[in-house]
């Protein structure tokens, strides 16, 4: 198990070098120079050319890529040339609101989907099963940031009852994780439902009612755990974009996470924390991924078998 | 025999099952009494409704599509047709449970064999959750399985060794009635007659009614005291072992037994029935038997009714009334 | 049973082409018992149908962009449906010409990223080995970077323009259908049927297309339907990010994103482009899920 843990950690380190790669790569085609905004505006050419080199920005493209990786592979992901902090300490500013928002999103998808998708499967073909269908295509189908507006709209200018954006204690994360929560329950009841139906057909069902297990103990025992591989793949990729933030969420919310941060990076040509922060998103993914994959041997014996082999 | 004996009583059970390409008739009007430590095989083709008429006896008949309709289900006495959801699920599995056909897919893979054994005594036992476990092991090892295997999960076990933990969940709250549905189906021949005996022992131990679900004329022969043949969803002909399998009487079982390889000649031609049996969304009029059976005719087409031939034996038959009729099937 | 019919000789042609009918038929018989995907479709049809005439029945100069600023914010009213935004312009008119940007990105998005995508995925389930690890390595590269981040990177190098936006959410769900496909073309591999077409001498670029796909075909179908609906999803996303289609083209997100500076005043301005996103995504949403059921009763049973 622990070297299954290890192997699978090794395996990141290429696909985050690729990552690091394909965003430095495009930073670079983009059009703009972040020396030009940050050389004083009557600076001679020389004086350019010296602060390209001081900011290390000298040099072809696999040049400075290397550089950069040179310094990513011991651990430094370098400095903002923006705003002349190092990348990791700004990416770990915005981080613990990122999470704040993709936990308590995650708790509304939670909260929604599993008892909408468990009344759809054991209702299936009802009346029951068609709307909670309907209403999760609708969740998915949702733009997150119109819904972001239209709450906005109706609990901070209408009701005046909740903040429309900034991160203000409790009361703050309601609106962007309902926001955020109900585009995921549209996928998350969907797949609750269809592993659902796959298990309440399946014989041993039957058997834990032939026993005497009551109804509602063979769904929320027998069935649910079983069930929950599908369930937990999709929860994995659900908190794992989460954790990159939801630039939209954010951008709606004035939240002040990660996402937001690489957006206004990009925007500004600062290639080193775009970069940086694309590499952490994709790392968080990563782990929560593997998270996933180990949470999948608790839940079921088969997989543990197969882990430790 | 006196009414306190009687661990079954059913009386025409009717199961139909409306699906959108119209109602499947599974059972039509079965009646079964079945005495305290008798076992009776259940015996007929796939699709004859033996299996429906097990899970209707535990009301898990699936609603919908299937609808159940019963003129009396009793259980030693208890009205099981009428109890509310509570009282059957103190029944289910602790005065009547059932084994299925196919062990690799009756356990539930993410629980231990141990907990399965276990959750069947804690519901229905007064004991505390750790007794139901130390419970649990003792009836492992009484399936012939070592105790300390409790915390392995079903896919550690082979086919025989889960159907042996099927019947030890089934068995793990000394029931009154026990359904056995195809229990050595599925498994090989030589497993097969370990399941058996160990079936067999267990009941003798526990004094626990069994009905056999089989279409093995062999095994109802080795287990059972009474017969009752099925077809399209009625008992068409019911008797001791003796009544049925020496002094035949429907022709449907006479096809049975025709259709048997003749272990004394083994270059004799088996004989099939002939045709299918009927689709049951569109059973014949009269007796089910009747388009396949050698001797039918016009009268066929009537309702039949059950004749009976001696105290423990009976055939729902017409041609009996055509008089000197017999099949050709000698009696021995 | 009629014996004539059955007694009939028919032409190899003949019964091919009663095959290739009969199966979709039995598709489309099975997708119109569907009510929701019904609908979805009618809807669909009925925003293709908009999106071409709007395009010739409106002039872009003097319809969609000419500002008439006496009339800015009219509240929603007969002659105005959806009232009007902050230069006057009319919010219904916007929406219905603004139908051609969102269907049309989310169109030829998918074009670009299923084409790329499944025939990536061909190729890797059908050689295996080496060329798979390859492409799945990369893909899962892409994979790694949230969708709406590497559409904006992608957005900042090459310029603000509808082809780019385009093309960058055709690259972003590149991945989605490489594994599709792959998924897809791997039980097939093994078939009797392709090593027949093996030893009759058929290369392998015409078993991978000629043979393989066609049997695969139903997974990628079912994602092409809702990958116009994430694609329009992700459009809008970049644009209400001011990352889309550049203004003043009348693309929902971009409407949106205009409004959005008078939500507590003129909230319709935020309203209408949402609700018009919203209904084409579940439009395509719905028809995609019906089609799923339909091209696969055996998921229903």
């Amino acid at each position: 198990m622990i070297r299954y843990v290890l192997k699978r950690i090794l395996m990141m380190i290429p696909v985050l070098l690729a990552v690091s790669f394909v965003v430095y790569f495009l930073m670079d085609l983009a059009p703009g120079d972040i020396v030009m905004q940050l050389a004083p505006t009557d600076a001679t050419a020389e004086q350019i050319e010296q602060l390209r080199k001081d900011l290390g920005l000298d040099g072809p493209l696999l040049t400075r890529y290397f550089r950069y990786v040179g310094n990513l592979l011991k651990g430094d992901l370098g400095q903002s040339l923006s705003q002349n902090r190092p990348v990791m300490e700004l990416f770990m500013d915005r981080f613990p609101a990122t999470v704040k928002l993709a936990v308590g999103s995650l708790i509304v998808a939670i909260g929604i989907s599993f008892p909408l998708g468990i009344a759809a499967a054991t209702h299936h073909r009802s009346w029951l099963d068609g709307s909670s269908m309907v209403t999760a295509m609708i969740g998915v189908s949702m733009p997150s940031f119109w819904l972001g507006l239209l709450l906005i709209m109706l609990f901070a200018s209408k009701l005046n009852l909740l903040p429309s954006g900034g991160d203000s204690g409790f009361l703050s994360l309601i609106l962007p994780a309902i926001t955020l929560g109900a585009n995921q329950a549209g996928s998350l009841t969907r797949t609750v439902r269809s592993s659902m139906l796959d298990v309440i057909r399946q014989d041993y069902l039957r058997t834990a009612r032939a026993k005497g297990v009551s109804e509602k103990q063979v769904i929320r025992k027998h069935a649910l755990k079983n069930a929950l591989i599908p369930i937990l793949t999709v929860l994995g990729s659900t908190l794992g974009n989460a954790l990159g933030g939801s630039v939209t969420v954010e951008a709606v919310f004035a939240w002040p996470g990660v996402g937001r941060l690489t957006v206004s990076a990009i925007n500004n040509r600062d290639m080193t924390l775009a970069t940086g922060c694309i590499i952490m998103f994709t790392l968080m993914l990563n782990l929560t991924l593997l998270a996933v994959d180990i949470a999948y041997a608790f839940v079921d014996p088969r997989i543990r078998a197969r882990y430790s082999k | 025999m006196s009414e306190k004996d009687i661990v079954l009583d059913l009386q025409n059970l009717r199961v139909r099952f409306e699906t959108e390409d119209g109602i499947v008739y599974a059972v039509n009007g079965l009646d079964m009494k079945l005495e305290k430590g008798k076992a009776i095989g259940l015996v007929g083709e796939t699709g004859a409704g033996k299996t429906t008429t097990a899970l209707a006896l535990l009301r898990l008949v699936p609603d919908p599509p299937g609808v159940v309709e019963c003129d009396k289900l009793e259980l030693n006495g208890q009205d099981v047709l009428n109890m509310g959801i509570h009282d059957l699920e103190k029944v289910r599995g602790k005065d009547i449970s059932m084994i299925f056909q196919d062990p690799m897919t009756a356990l539930n893979p993410v629980f231990t064999v141990g907990e399965q054994i276990a959750e069947s005594i804690f519901l229905h036992e007064k004991c505390t959750y750790a007794e139901a476990q130390q419970r649990a092991v003792e009836m492992l090892e009484l399936v012939g399985i070592p105790g300390e295997r409790a915390n392995e999960y079903p896919h550690q076990f082979s086919g025989g060794m889960k159907q042996r933990v099927v019947i030890a969940i089934a068995l793990a709250c000394h029931p009154q009635l026990l359904i056995a549905d195809e229990p050595t189906t599925a498994l090989d021949v030589t497993i097969q007659a370990q399941v058996l005996d160990l079936m067999k022992n267990l009941r003798k131990q526990y004094q626990t009614s069994l009905i056999m679900i089989t279409h093995d004329l062999g095994i109802v022969a080795d287990i059972c005291d009474e017969v009752a043949v099925m077809y399209a969803g009625t008992i068409v002909e019911k008797g001791t072992l003796e009544d049925v399998f020496n002094h035949t009487k429907h022709p449907y079982t006479e096809g049975l037994f025709n259709s048997l390889p003749n272990i004394n000649d083994r270059k004799a031609m088996l004989t099939p029935i002939k045709g299918l049996m009927p689709d049951p969304t569109n059973l014949p009029e009269g007796c089910p038997f009747h388009p396949r059976c050698p001797y039918a005719d016009e009268d066929c087409k009537k309702p039949q009714v059950v004749r009976n031939i001696s105290d423990s034996h009976y055939v729902r038959c017409g041609a009996y009334d055509r008089p000197g009729f017999h099949i050709e099937r000698k009696e021995r | 049973m009629d014996n004539n019919t059955t007694k009939r000789k028919y032409s190899v042609e003949e019964l091919k082409k009663y095959k290739k009918r009969s199966m979709w038929a039995e598709v489309w018989r099975n997708f119109k018992k569907n009510r929701t995907a019904m609908v979805g479709l009618f809807i669909v049809i009925a925003l293709v149908i908009i999106a071409v005439f709007s395009h010739f029945y409106y002039d872009y100069a003097a319809d969609i962009v000419h500002q008439e600023l006496k009339d800015r914010f009219q509240k929603p009213s007969a002659e105005h449906w959806f009232g009007t935004d902050s230069f006057g312009r009319d919010v219904f008119t916007r929406i219905v010409y603004g139908a051609q940007y969102s269907l049309s990105v989310g169109i030829v998005a998918v074009a670009i990223s299923c084409a790329l995508g499944t025939t990536l995925g061909v190729i890797a389930g059908f050689y295996g080995g080496v060329t798979e690890n390859i492409i799945l390595r990369v893909c899962e590269v892409f994979v790694g970077i949230p969708s709406v981040l590497l559409g904006i990177a992608i957005m900042a190098a090459f310029g603000q323009s509808i082809v780019v936006l385009m093309f960058a959410i055709g690259l972003v769900y590149v991945p989605m259908y490489c594994r599709t496909a792959r998924a897809a073309v791997l039980p097939v591999r093994g078939e009797e049927y392709i090593e027949a077409a093996r030893i009759a001498g058929v290369g392998d670029f015409g078993i991978m297309f000629k043979h393989i796909l066609p049997n695969s075909l139903s997974p990628i179908i079912v994602q092409i339907t809702m990958g116009v609906a994430s694609g329009i999803l992700t459009a809008s996303s970049l644009s209400f990010l001011g990352l889309g289609v550049p203004l003043p083209s009348p693309e929902w997100g971009a409407m949106l994103s205009e409004g959005r500076a008078y939500i507590r005043d003129y909230g319709y301005l935020t309203i209408f482009p949402g609700l018009a996103i919203m209904i084409t995504v579940l439009a395509f949403n719905l028809m995609g899920d019906g089609l799923r059921d339909a091209l696969d009763p055996k998921l229903k049973q």
